[in-house]
């Protein structure tokens, strides 16, 4: 161990127990200081209003419990395949993504370059500083956004990918619109036009995912065709 | 009659059993109140002060606590309902039927369950997107925001497995196509899904390895990643406030 560390006069090995008034150490403390501010006890004032949290959600969860009963269908059955057969609604978005791309690009691909942007997101500088869009050269930045937005929505028409369409093309209008609001003071486009970048591609996909998602479980009838969720079918 | 129960409880903590368990007083001053937290194997882990800004509802809506507590509900349910579950076809899917025509409650602890797993797993996914949203991924907090994204991915492994233990033609076929996808893998996909099944089909080996990682394996994984999810939280400074709220409340 180097004592130079912690020059005490002492080994920091030592097996007797040391009477150590106090260590004054630079950075010696797993914990970081946050933000100042007014501070409350965590007991009783956390708890309570966690215990509170609980006992609200657990009342609900109950109540609707007793209303509404777990689906079961026949046994299992590997000869008789339903039309059509659906993952879980967290995975509906994948299989409406299985529609328009090959296995291994909707399957594999996104889905594992998803996990990687999601974990690397507060290693980018460019995230922790969450400057404007519009801050700096915004003029090039529309320019370059508006290529990339126009690239991508090109390439899913040719897939004929309209249910990734229609929400990146909402998106990207929003984009477009929060350029004029950049230098507005206040309301919602001010706010939009002062948004870092990673907010907006969070947000696109976060818009892509629902919409995916929603259509995958409630638009999707016998062999993936577009079904209005309102309207009996035969499957 | 208040001041009787108030009596009586006060009784209580002079006996030398309640001293023993709670060794401080009430917490009725600053110096008690912290030690009710660390002293406390199962609230160690919070800090002793917590900024008033973090307790507002709107920097948190509570979801981490939330989802925490459904996986709390799970665990309970869970194990109860595994005194009425056999790992293996058919009988699987007997057990759902006795579950609800047989077991007292039966129905109604499937239920809590399944109902607890999809909000759990919307709870997750929300809370991170609240956290994105809030900054809360930006340092010194970049190693809880990965420790996060690996329990989302815990999260939904849980609940995937859990989708094919009842054996229905529900569970059948989510779980055909879902590990249809593996299969995409480049060069080791067949392998892969052979590994997670124990066959080429969803059959009787993919039941029960799906049951152990779903009861076994997933939970102490993610028990384990909770524990530092939620000691980081801690020193890492606590929960992330913005200076200003969008409310205008400093």
């Amino acid at each position: 161990m180097d004592e130079s560390k912690i020059p005490t006069g002492f080994s920091s090995d030592a097996k007797r127990e040391p009477r150590r008034v106090v260590f004054v150490t630079k950075k010696t403390s797993a914990k970081v200081v946050g933000e100042p501010g007014p501070q409350l006890m965590t007991f009783p004032h956390l708890l309570i209003r966690e215990a509170i949290a609980f006992q609200v959600l657990v009342i609900a969860m109950v109540i609707a419990a007793l209303l509404w009963d777990a689906p079961l269908e026949q046994l299992a059955n590997p000869l008789l395949t339903p039309n059509p057969a659906k993952a879980p609604w967290y995975f509906l978005g994948l299989q409406e993504l299985l529609h328009f791309f090959p296995p291994f690009v909707a399957g594999i691909l996104i889905p594992t370059l998803v996990v990687i942007a999601l974990i690397v997101i507060p290693y980018f500088n460019v995230n922790v500083e969450g400057r404007a869009l519009w801050a700096h050269r915004p003029r090039q930045h529309l320019n370059g956004t508006l290529l990339v937005t126009l690239i991508l929505l090109a390439f899913l028409a040719v897939f004929h990918a309209w249910t990734i369409f229609a929400p990146t093309a909402l998106v990207a209008t929003l984009l477009v619109f929060s350029y004029t609001g950049r230098q507005q003071q206040e309301g919602w486009l001010s706010r939009l036009g002062n948004q870092p970048l990673s907010w907006w591609v969070m947000t696109w996909f976060i818009a892509v995912a629902i919409c995916l998602t929603v259509v995958g479980t409630f638009f999707r009838g016998p062999g993936w065709s577009w079904v209005w969720p309102w309207r009996n079918h035969a499957g | 009659m208040a001041t009787s129960f108030q009596s009586a409880l006060q009784n209580l903590r002079e006996t030398k059993v309640w001293k023993s368990i709670f060794r401080r007083g009430p917490a009725n001053t600053n110096r008690t109140r912290s030690l009710a937290v660390f002293g406390n194997l199962f609230l160690h882990w919070l800090p002793v002060k917590v900024r008033e800004k973090s307790l507002r509802v709107r920097a948190s809506y509570y979801l981490g606590s939330v989802s925490f507590l459904l996986f709390i509900v799970l665990f309970g349910t869970g194990i109860l309902l595994m005194f009425y579950y056999h790992p293996a076809a058919p009988n699987a899917y007997r057990d759902m039927k006795d579950l609800r025509f047989v077991v007292s409650n039966g129905v109604f602890l499937r239920n809590l369950h399944r109902l607890a797993a999809h909000l759990m797993v919307f709870a997750v996914f929300w809370h991170m997107f609240h956290v994105f949203y809030r900054g809360g991924y930006k340092p010194p907090h970049e190693f809880n925001w990965v420790v996060g994204v690996v329990l989302l991915l815990v999260t939904l492994f849980l609940s995937y497995t859990g989708y094919l233990l009842p054996w229905d033609q529900l569970a059948f076929w989510a779980v055909t196509v879902g590990t249809n996808i593996i299969s995409a893998m480049p060069f080791i996909g067949g392998k892969v899904r052979f590994l997670l099944l124990g066959g080429n089909i969803v059959g009787d080996n993919a039941l029960l390895r799906f049951y152990v990682l779903h009861v076994v394996i997933l939970p102490l994984v993610a028990f384990l990643l909770i524990g530092i999810h939620f000691w980081r939280v801690q020193k890492d400074g606590g929960l992330t406030v913005k200076p200003k709220d969008k409310d205008g409340r400093k």
